[in-house]
């Protein structure tokens, strides 16, 4: 057996054979550090969470004994135990050995329980580091002694400052195989140093470890009489944590819940961001600015004196206040504000990219509102932290580009408030999360651009015109047949004396979206600025007709969404692509088809058909004549 | 002591945990809490009650039933039920009802017609797009890499590489269409926290994890329980009366016991300390397919 097979050197307390009720008393009232680590794929960042975990007892006889055999079958560390096999946990990551998402480790010391984010280190998982960082005290970013700071040591940090950690533990690893050289050591340090400080990073502290051999993760090891700070773990159990920061800061509180069991009770349940809350308390409640005072504060144990950041608890007021979910609490003489425009750096983590002008879910604390993105003003580049032009953000990219939000939202920065700060943006249509968020401020914009209201309503409008403003929405493939039946319809409805007006995709594109073209990108805000166009129409009074292939069902329900409810007639002009291909009346297909006309719906650019259109046109079936009768008598029974 | 400020890992963990309760309670359309009347449920139960006082919480307790637990395990589910002023639906799988599915004849089918199947079937039956449930990240590696928020296809399988990824505490709760969620309130505790919050807490739990005389057999190397006369003794058998108590409790005729004389929380969490074995080596159900156990059932449905 080799040396690491001896008595763990960090022994389970003696307290627990002795006197169970002591031992109970000490460890009931432990802290809690949650911590990264974060590593290159041959940094050994496997094989030191699996030396934490055995160094803390952490693994059982049944599991040592499962992970001698697969050592032995399996491992890459020849008949020695391969700590890297405990943490690698689902069976295709065991095939290929390589660790593909983040795994949650536990172990836990005299003095602290501690959570293990363990994110893998491949350039393609940025989203999986930043997933794990988002909920860590402490970054342990490893670096393999032979090799130095590499340019995934330089992302990893960046990754770590960029989500906020302040406490970075460079830890300088496989020191044993470079013979515990206090030389090499100071060198990585110098340079280390020297890129921290250019990125911001304004302290960290370092240590020469070996988690094959175990040299100061529990204890100073002889092997590097040269160093003098502490082991790994002394100092992760030292080490202040976030939640105690969080405590001196202005009381906020997002409202997840409202609790109303009769009708004598009224509280207001969420978990307590920042500050601390006692009865009494003058509190705001934000956005509507109402103010009350802490009456109660409600648990299942008896009401609290005092509540603190990190406490999940259930408020009452003196006042009967509006307060529902996704409101703020706060602290009344000194709230965060709310904004509808803001600069943040978003991290993509989606395969498809980021739309510029479609409209996303972004939940914030309990908020959750509609979101559009503007191109980015900058991609940063994780390897060389240069900023990049960009016009969109694929997966694992980081940028930082303007957004606006359908309505206002309480906020703060990031940098300030996690909780207020950071947020998640969420595909409307797939619901899955697309990115991740930190806003940094708002934009003055949001604050000196007020809604003007006029005199004249557009009911006024369409009582004028004696009729009821619509928007027949026109979508399909190109040579649909969309304009030819749109101006059919409009020709039927001038002569009903409707007052009408035609968009047409072709047209607009020559003026007021000269300057777009035809990129995912460009497809969305094109779509966008149409919709606003005949938004102003129906206020107008008018009937709308739009002619656009109009591809994505995200704008087009993003466009339904802009209008009143009634006012939006989705028309799908569904022709088969072959027969469309056919007609080809402007020869466009056959351009696309030669190569020389690129993302055209349809050939090398998707269409995506409605489900569920106020109107589908089989123009297999009937006439453009008898398509246009048949809309009309939809629109105007 | 701590300054009044920092709170302790217990504290800290059952925030996190209030916190997801009411998110689901917030965004799903029809939640119920998965409960299997172990010790995990019984700190998860604990914890919702806290969520939501002085409410009751607003959502039903569903036990899938084996008809083959303990029968001190039917006695606190129901305790427990009265107890929380919850509603307590019971569902026994019809089929393996009538085909009279046990686990001394059928062996894992025994697990996938009453559990995993019955699951779905109650699932589906009550329409919940969101079930609580009891699993902690420190039990099995698969679990390790599961989110808080897991989601299900319609069929109730689990992708593990199309996990959404959850940061902060942000979750996303948006499904699609015959997507349902499963959500772990408590995986970030351990057996030890569980065991701490019980004795801080004072959260009932079932007697049987307690050490007391109980009848047995030994069997394949686990000491079995007998717990009632449906228990099949081969020829020479003899029940046989031993100081035990569970560290996990299941199905009586899969769950093995530990010879034990700790008849108190502390003795019990004693011996957690102490002991040299991982708490689910008891279980016959991880076993099957090697390494991969746990994750192939969770792919197939299995909570």
């Amino acid at each position: 057996m080799t040396d690491i097979l001896d008595e763990p050197i960090y022994k389970t307390d003696a307290l627990i054979a002795q006197d169970i009720d002591a031992y109970l008393k000490v460890h009931e009232h432990k802290t809690m550090l949650r911590f990264i680590t974060c590593g290159s794929v041959d940094d050994g960042k496997s094989t030191l969470i699996g030396r934490l975990l055995y160094d803390s007892k952490m693994i059982f006889e049944d599991q040592l004994a499962a992970l001698e055999a697969d050592s032995k079958k399996v491992g890459t560390q020849g008949q020695e135990i391969d700590f890297a096999l405990l943490v690698d946990g689902l069976a295709a990551e065991r095939e290929q050995g390589i660790t593909i998402d983040v795994a949650y480790r536990f172990f836990a010391t005299e003095k602290r329980k501690f959570i293990v984010a363990d994110t893998p280190g491949h350039e393609q998982y940025t989203r999986n580091m930043v997933t794990g960082a988002s909920t860590a005290d402490l970054a342990v970013i490893l670096i393999d002694a032979r090799k130095g700071v590499l340019t995934q040591t330089r992302r990893h940090s960046y990754l770590a400052h960029l989500i906020g950690i302040s406490n970075i533990v460079l830890a300088i690893n496989k020191m044993d195989l470079v013979d515990y050289d206090q030389t090499v050591y100071d060198a990585i340090v110098k340079d280390y140093t020297e890129f921290a400080n250019s990125i911001g990073i304004k302290a960290f502290t370092a240590m020469p470890i070996s988690g094959f051999k175990g040299d100061n993760i529990t204890a100073s090891s002889a092997n590097t009489p040269w160093y003098k700070g502490p082991a790994l773990i002394e100092h992760l159990e030292t080490v202040e944590v976030n939640s105690a920061t969080d405590a001196e800061k202005p009381f906020r509180m997002p409202v997840q819940w409202v609790n109303r069991p009769n009708l004598d009770f009224r509280g207001f349940s969420g978990l307590i961001a920042t500050g601390t809350v006692k009865p009494g308390d003058a509190v705001r409640v934000l956005p509507s600015g109402k103010t009350s005072s802490v009456t109660r504060i409600v648990t299942l144990d008896g009401d609290l004196e005092q509540a603190v950041a990190g406490q999940s608890v259930t408020l009452c007021f003196a006042d009967e206040i509006d307060c529902s979910r996704g409101d703020v609490i706060a602290l009344a003489d000194n709230p965060p504000q709310a904004a509808d425009q803001f600069e943040a750096t978003i991290v993509w983590m989606a395969d498809d990219e980021m739309l510029p002008g479609r409209s996303y879910w972004l939940k914030i604390g309990t908020q959750t509102v509609t979101a559009t993105i503007q191109q980015p003003k900058y991609q940063v580049n994780v390897n060389t932290m240069e900023h990049l032009a960009a016009k969109t953000l694929e997966l694992n990219a980081i940028g930082v580009a303007n957004l606006s939000t359908d309505k206002q939202i309480v906020f703060e920065p990031y940098a300030d408030n996690r909780t207020l700060g950071g947020f998640i943006l969420i595909d409307k249509i797939s619901n899955a999360t697309v990115a991740a968020g930190m806003l940094h401020f708002s934009l003055r914009r949001a604050q000196n651009v007020h809604w003007q209201a006029t005199d004249i309503s557009r009911e006024f409008h369409a009582g004028l015109k004696n009729q009821k403003p619509a928007v027949l929405w026109f979508t399909g493939l190109s040579g649909a047949g969309k304009s030819t039946i749109a101006n059919l319809v409009e020709k039927k409805l001038a002569r009903m004396n409707r007052h009408t007006f035609l968009l047409d995709g072709d047209n607009v594109r020559h003026g007021l979206n000269r300057d777009l073209g035809f990129t995912d990108a460009d497809r969305v805000e094109n779509i966008r600025r149409v919709g606003e166009v005949a938004k102003l129409m129906t206020d107008a009074g008018l009937i709308v007709i739009t002619a656009f292939i109009s591809p994505f069902r995200s704008e087009r329900d993003m466009v339904r969404q802009m209008m009143q409810p009634g006012e939006f007639f989705e028309v799908h002009i569904d022709t088969p692509l072959a027969d469309a291909e056919a007609r080809d009346v402007k020869g466009l297909y056959k351009k696309a088809r030669a190569g020389q006309l690129k993302n055209f719906t349809g050939i090398d650019s998707p269409y995506e058909p409605p489900h569920d259109p106020e109107m589908r046109i089989d123009t297999t079936a009937m006439t453009a004549e008898e398509a246009a009768d048949a809309i009309v008598a939809r629109l105007i029974p | 002591m701590l300054d009044s400020k920092t709170l302790t890992h217990l504290e800290r963990l059952e925030a996190e945990s209030i916190h997801i309760l009411r998110e689901v309670v917030s965004e799903a359309e029809k939640p119920v809490m998965l409960y299997s009347v172990g010790k995990d449920s019984a700190v998860m139960l604990h914890l919702a009650r806290k969520a939501f006082y002085p409410s009751p919480p607003p959502f039903p307790l569903l036990h899938v039933d084996t008809t083959w637990k303990f029968q001190a395990m039917y006695e606190l589910r129901d305790r427990m039920a009265r107890e929380s002023g919850m509603e307590l639906l019971v569902y026994q799988n019809p089929e393996a009802q009538e085909r009279g599915i046990n686990p001394f004849d059928h062996g894992p089918l025994h697990t996938d017609m009453w559990k995993t199947e019955g699951l779905k079937q109650a699932l589906n039956l009550y329409g919940f797009d969101a079930a609580f449930g009891g699993a902690r990240r420190d039990e099995e590696k698969s679990r390790a890499k599961e989110r808080i928020f897991s989601f299900r296809t319609a069929s109730h399988g689990w992708d593990p590489k199309n996990q959404r990824p959850e940061l902060w505490n942000l979750y996303n709760a948006r499904k699609n269409k015959g997507e349902s969620i499963r959500i772990f309130p408590i995986s970030n505790w351990t057996e030890l926290d569980i065991w701490q919050y019980i004795h801080l807490n004072d959260v009932p739990i079932v007697p049987l994890y307690f050490a007391a005389p109980r009848p047995t057999v030994e069997r394949d190397g686990m000491l079995l329980m007998v717990d009632d006369d449906r228990f099949p003794l081969q020829p020479g058998e003899e029940p046989v009366m031993r100081s035990i108590r569970f560290r996990t409790l299941g199905c009586y005729p899969l769950t093995g016991a530990v010879e034990s004389e700790a008849k108190t929380l502390p003795e019990v969490i004693q011996e957690t300390l102490l002991t040299t074995t991982s708490e689910r080596q008891g279980r016959a159900i991880d076993k099957d397919a090697g390494g991969a156990g746990m994750e192939k059932k969770k792919q197939e449905g299995y909570f």
